[in-house]
C-alpha cells in the first residue's frame, strides 16, 4: 500500500472533525473522499498532507510513519478548490515554483513547464499574468503546479467545485484521462458523486466525521452499507423484501436483481428506480416537476409515498392515476 | 483554526520569541526605560499628589480631552465625504486628492503652525481645534475609504429596493458597516490631537496650553519634575485608554462585512451624489488653502516677490540666528531621517512578522500576546515626545558608547515615532495574505522560513517601501522630540524653522516659510510616488488605522 491512514482522529477543540478514519490507497490509484459539506473529508485530506494537526492515529507512506515529516517534506501535492494560484508570479513561474523547491536546475524548468502545459491543455500560456485567467484555466495551472515537482501522491480537495456545470463536466473528463494515463496516485475529496464516479477507482463515503463504506465505486453504487450512506447516494425510499433465485417480491411488485443472496433484503429505490408503464402498481400522483431528461414524480401507492419518473414528454398533474413497475437500474441493495 | 490539540513544534516556539524579543528590548530600552525613569524622578521628588490634587491639573486635562475630542469630530466630519470621493467615485483627479489629502499628515507641525498663524495671527483656541483636525483629516478619509472601498454595495442597493430613501440607506447600512473603520480612525486621530506638541506651542501661546505642552514647560522651563511626571501619568492613562478602544474597534473590522474588489464599487456620482463630491472637493480645498499660502508667504516681502528666503537658506539667518546654514540644517535632516528610517524598517519589520505569525499560530496564549504586542507597538504614539526626550537624557548615559552626545540620539527618537507608523501599514497587508498560498507553497516543498521568502515578503514588498518611504517624510517633519533632542549645533530643518520664528527680522521669517516651502515639496513628492507605486493591487495602505 502507497498510503495507509490507520484510526485517524481530529479535533478542533472538543469536536472530533475526524473520528478513527482507515484508509488505503495503492499505487496509482485514485481514491475519492465523497461526503456532504460537513462530513470532514477536507479535514481528512489536511491532515493527511500535514496541514491539520493530528490527535491520534498515524499517517503513514509504504510503511513509513510520517508524524514528525513536516508538510514541505511528505512530497504530497495540493490541488485546493480555488486554485491558489501566487498572484505576484505569472503561469510559468507558478508552475516552476516547486521544481525550485526540490532543486531541479533551472535549465530543466523550462521544458517540464511545457511539458505539464501541454499537459493539462494550456500550452503557450507560459508568460500569461495568473489574474488574467479564466476559473477553468486557473485550475489546470494549479494542477499543473502541483504535478510539477512530480509528488508521490496528488491530493485533490474540491478541485472542480467552483466552476461552472458545462466546465466542471468537461474537466473531470479531462482530468480523470490525465490520472489514468500518467498512473498518478491521487485522493480526490468532493461532494459530488458523478464527479467521483468520473475520476475515482475507489470511493470512501464519509458522514459526521466517520468513514461509512469504502469500495469499488460500481459496489458502493450497487451495495451502499446503510441508509445513510444510500440517501447520499441518491436513494430517496426503501423498501423490504424476500429474495428467492434472483428476483426480490416486494409490496410493489417483483424485481429482478442478480447477485442477491435469498433471505430478506432491504431495496434502496432512486427516482428512475420506478418507471410509469402500462401496467404494474396503481397509484396517484401527488407532484410532478418537469426536469432536463425526465418528468419527475411523487407517487402515492396505498399507504406509501415513492418517487418515480416519466419521460420527458409525458404530461401528468397532482391527482393523475398512474401505473409503476421498478427497473433494476435504478435500485440498490442496502446493508 | 485549529486548535493545540496535537504536538508543538518547540523549536518553532522559541524562534519565534527570540525574534520577538527584538522589537521589546527596543521598546523597553528606548521607550519604556526613559519614561518610567522619568516618571520615577518625579515621584521621589514629592509633591505629585499636590500636582493631582490640583483643580488647576485637572482643568487642564479637560482642555487637553475637550479640545482633542472637537479637532477629532471636526476631522471625522471633513474626512467622511472624502472618504466617499476616494472610495466610491470614478471621476478623473480621484487619484491627485488622495496625494494631495495625505500631505497635511506628514508636513511637519511647525509648518502648520505658521501657515494657521499666517491666518489667524492671534492664535487661540478655533485655529488650535482646526489645525489638529487639519492633519488628521487624511487619516480619517484614508482608514475609511479603505474599507469604504471594499464595501459590497448591493447591501446598499438591497435597501433601496426595500424603500429606504439614499439617506437612509446610507444612515442604516452603510455607516455602521464603517463604523469599526470610523471608531479606528477616531481613535487614532483622537490620540495624536490629545498628544499634539508643535501645533499648540505655536497657536496656544501662553494662554492656551494642553498636557502636552504643559509637560513641556514644566520640564525644561520650571524644572518641575514632579509635576510633568504627575501630568504624564494622567496622559498616559487616556492614552491606553484610547488605544484599547481602537484595538477592540479594528478586531471588529478584521471580522465585518462581505467585502469586495475595490475596483467593481467606484461608479460616476449621480444626482444627489454630486452634494457630496461637492462637500469633498470643499474639504480639499480648505486643505490646500494653508498650503498654497505658505508657499505665496515664501515668496513674498513687503517689496514684492523675492527669492531672498530661499537665498538666505545659504546662510545662518538675520544676525546669526542659527548656528548652522539652513542647507546644513536639511543636510542634518535627511541625515537623521535617514537612520530613523532605517531603524524603524527593521525593528517594524520584525515586529510585524512576530505579530502575523503569533496571530497565525493556533495556541490562545500566543494570539492574546501578538495583541498585547500590538498595542504595545502604538504606545509611543500617544507618549509625550518631551517625555521620552528627557527620559533619554536621564538614562542612556548608563549604555555603552553614550548616546546622549551621539548623533545617533535623534534618529532613535525619531524611530520610535514611525515605528508604530511602519507597523501599522506593514501588518493588515501581511495580514492580509491568504494562508492557503503558504500552504501550496508548503505542499511544493518550501520550508516554513522559505514560505516567509518566497510568498509573503514579495506580496508585502510594495508595502514596505510605502512604509519606509513614509516613515523617511514623517521622521524629516517629526518635530516634539527632535527639537528636544538636537544639540544646537546641529538642528534640523523643523528645528531650524522654530529658532527662526521665535527671532526678530524680516529675513529670519522669509528663511523659515522658505525652508518649509522646502519640506512641503519634499513631502508631496514622497507622497505621490509612494501613493502610485506603493500600493497593493491598486490599493495604498498608507494613512490607513
Amino acid at each position: 500500500m502507497a498510503l495507509t491512514v490507520r484510526d485517524l482522529t481530529v479535533h478542533y477543540g472538543p469536536f472530533a472533525a475526524v473520528r478513527d478514519a482507515r484508509l488505503d490507497i495503492a499505487d496509482g490509484e485514485v481514491l475519492a473522499l465523497l461526503g456532504p459539506s460537513g462530513s470532514g473529508k477536507s479535514t481528512l485530506l489536511r491532515a493527511i498532507t500535514g496541514l491539520e494537526p493530528v490527535s491520534s492515529g498515524s499517517v503513514s507512506w509504504d510503511g513509513a510513519d510520517l508524524a514528525e515529516v513536516p508538510v514541505h517534506k511528505r512530497e504530497f501535492g495540493l490541488v485546493f478548490q480555488d486554485g491558489q494560484l501566487f498572484p505576484h508570479r505569472d503561469v510559468a513561474a507558478n508552475i516552476a515554483f516547486g521544481l525550485r523547491m526540490h532543486g531541479v536546475p533551472r535549465e530543466r524548468h523550462a521544458a517540464r513547464v511545457e511539458e505539464l502545459l501541454t499537459l493539462v491543455g494550456l500550452a503557450g500560456y507560459q508568460r500569461r499574468r495568473v489574474t488574467e485567467l479564466s476559473g477553468g484555466q486557473a485550475q489546470r495551472v494549479a494542477l499543473a503546479r502541483a504535478l510539477a515537482p512530480e509528488p508521490r501522491l496528488l491530493l485533490l480537495d474540491e478541485p472542480l467545485s467552483g466552476l461552472d456545470a458545462g466546465l466542471r463536466e468537461q474537466l473531470a473528463i479531462d482530468l480523470a484521462e490525465l490520472l489514468r494515463r500518467s498512473k498518478i496516485t491521487a485522493l480526490l475529496v468532493t461532494h459530488d458523486q458523478e464527479e467521483a464516479f468520473t475520476l475515482a477507482d475507489r470511493v470512501a463515503v464519509l458522514d459526521a466525521g466517520e468513514i461509512r463504506q469504502e469500495g469499488a465505486v460500481r459496489s458502493v453504487w450497487n451495495r451502499p452499507a446503510d441508509d445513510g450512506v444510500a440517501r447520499f447516494l441518491g436513494v430517496t425510499s426503501f423498501l423490504d423484501g424476500e429474495a428467492r433465485d434472483g428476483v426480490v417480491r416486494t409490496g410493489l411488485g417483483p424485481v429482478e436483481l442478480s447477485e442477491v443472496d435469498d433471505g430478506p433484503v432491504r431495496l434502496g429505490l432512486r427516482p428512475h428506480g420506478l418507471k410509469v408503464s402500462a401496467d404494474g402498481i396503481p397509484g396517484e400522483v401527488t407532484a410532478a416537476v418537469h426536469r432536463r431528461e425526465h418528468l419527475r414524480l411523487v407517487v402515492r401507492c396505498g399507504e406509501s409515498t415513492v418517487d418515480a419518473v416519466a419521460p420527458a414528454g409525458a404530461d401528468y398533474r397532482a391527482g393523475d392515476s398512474v401505473r409503476l413497475t421498478p427497473d433494476p437500474d435504478g435500485i440498490a441493495v442496502v446493508g | 483554526m485549529a486548535l493545540a490539540h496535537g504536538r508543538v513544534i518547540p523549536a518553532r516556539t522559541v524562534g519565534l520569541t527570540l525574534l520577538g524579543l527584538l522589537p521589546v528590548a527596543f521598546l523597553v530600552v528606548f521607550f519604556a526605560w526613559p519614561v518610567v525613569a522619568i516618571v520615577g524622578r518625579g515621584f521621589s521628588a514629592g509633591g505629585v499628589d499636590t500636582v493631582l490634587g490640583d483643580p488647576q491639573t485637572w482643568r487642564l486635562a479637560g482642555f487637553t480631552l475637550v479640545s482633542a475630542a472637537a479637532s477629532t469630530v471636526v476631522a471625522v466630519l471633513a474626512g467622511l465625504p472624502v472618504a466617499y470621493l476616494l472610495a466610491r467615485v470614478r471621476l478623473p483627479g480621484v487619484g491627485l486628492a488622495r496625494t494631495i489629502v495625505l500631505v497635511p499628515f506628514v508636513l511637519p507641525t511647525v509648518v502648520v503652525g505658521l501657515a494657521f498663524r499666517a491666518i489667524w495671527p492671534d492664535g487661540g483656541v478655533l485655529p488650535l481645534v482646526l489645525a489638529n483636525a487639519f492633519f488628521n483629516v487624511a487619516v480619517v478619509s484614508r482608514t475609511v475609504a479603505g474599507l469604504w472601498a471594499h464595501l459590497d454595495p448591493r447591501a446598499t442597493e438591497a435597501a433601496r429596493a426595500l424603500g429606504a430613501s439614499p439617506w437612509r440607506a446610507f444612515r442604516s447600512v452603510t455607516l455602521p458597516a464603517l463604523g469599526p473603520a470610523i471608531a479606528s480612525a477616531a481613535a487614532v486621530v483622537f490620540l495624536f490631537c490629545a498628544t499634539s506638541f508643535g501645533v499648540v506651542l505655536i497657536l496656544g501661546g501662553g494662554d492656551y496650553r494642553t498636557l502636552e505642552t504643559e509637560i513641556y514647560l514644566r520640564t525644561v522651563d520650571l524644572l518641575d519634575l514632579s509635576g510633568a511626571s504627575a501630568l504624564s501619568l494622567i496622559q498616559f492613562a487616556a492614552v491606553v485608554a484610547t488605544l484599547v478602544i481602537g484595538a477592540v474597534a479594528r478586531r471588529k473590522r478584521e471580522n465585518a462585512v462581505k467585502l469586495k474588489s475595490a475596483k467593481i464599487t467606484a461608479r460616476r456620482p449621480r444626482g444627489g451624489e454630486w452634494w457630496t463630491v461637492g462637500a469633498a472637493v470643499a474639504v480639499i480645498g480648505l486643505l490646500v488653502t494653508p498650503i498654497v499660502a505658505l508657499l505665496v508667504e515664501s515668496v513674498s516681502t513687503s517689496d514684492g516677490w523675492s527669492l531672498a528666503g530661499y537665498r538666505a537658506l545659504n546662510t545662518t539667518g538675520e544676525n546669526d540666528s542659527l548656528q548652522i546654514s539652513g542647507w546644513l540644517a536639511a543636510k542634518n535632516s535627511l541625515a537623521a531621517a535617514t537612520d530613523a528610517t532605517l531603524l524603524a524598517m527593521a525593528v517594524g519589520l520584525v515586529a510585524s512578522v512576530v505579530l502575523v505569525a503569533l496571530r497565525r499560530s493556533p495556541g490562545r496564549l500566543a494570539r492574546g500576546m501578538g495583541e498585547t504586542m500590538d498595542v504595545a507597538l502604538m504606545l509611543p504614539l500617544g507618549v509625550s515626545a518631551v517625555t521620552v526626550g528627557f527620559g533619554y537624557l536621564v538614562t542612556l548615559d548608563a549604555l555603552p558608547g553614550d548616546l546622549r552626545t551621539s548623533p545617533l540620539l535623534v534618529p532613535f527618537a525619531q524611530a520610535l515615532v514611525i515605528i508604530p507608523l511602519v507597523v501599522r501599514m506593514i501588518l493588515p497587508v501581511l495580514r492580509a495574505v491568504d494562508i492557503r498560498l503558504r500552504q501550496a507553497a508548503a505542499t511544493l516543498g518550501a520550508s516554513p522560513a522559505r514560505v516567509w521568502r518566497e510568498i509573503d515578503f514579495p506580496l508585502v514588498a510594495r508595502s514596505v517601501v510605502a512604509a519606509a518611504g513614509f516613515g523617511y517624510v514623517v521622521a524629516l517633519g517629526e518635530f516634539g522630540a527632535t527639537s528636544f533632542l538636537a544639540r544646537p549645533d546641529a538642528p534640523t530643518l523643523p528645528v531650524a524653522v522654530a529658532t527662526l520664528i521665535s527671532r526678530p527680522g524680516q529675513l529670519n521669517n522669509q528663511m523659515a516659510y522658505a525652508a518649509c516651502a522646502l519640506l512641503m515639496v519634499v513631502t508631496v513628492v514622497a507622497v505621490a510616488l509612494i501613493d502610485r507605486f506603493g500600493s497593493v493591487r491598486g490599493r495604498s495602505t498608507v494613512g490607513e488605522f
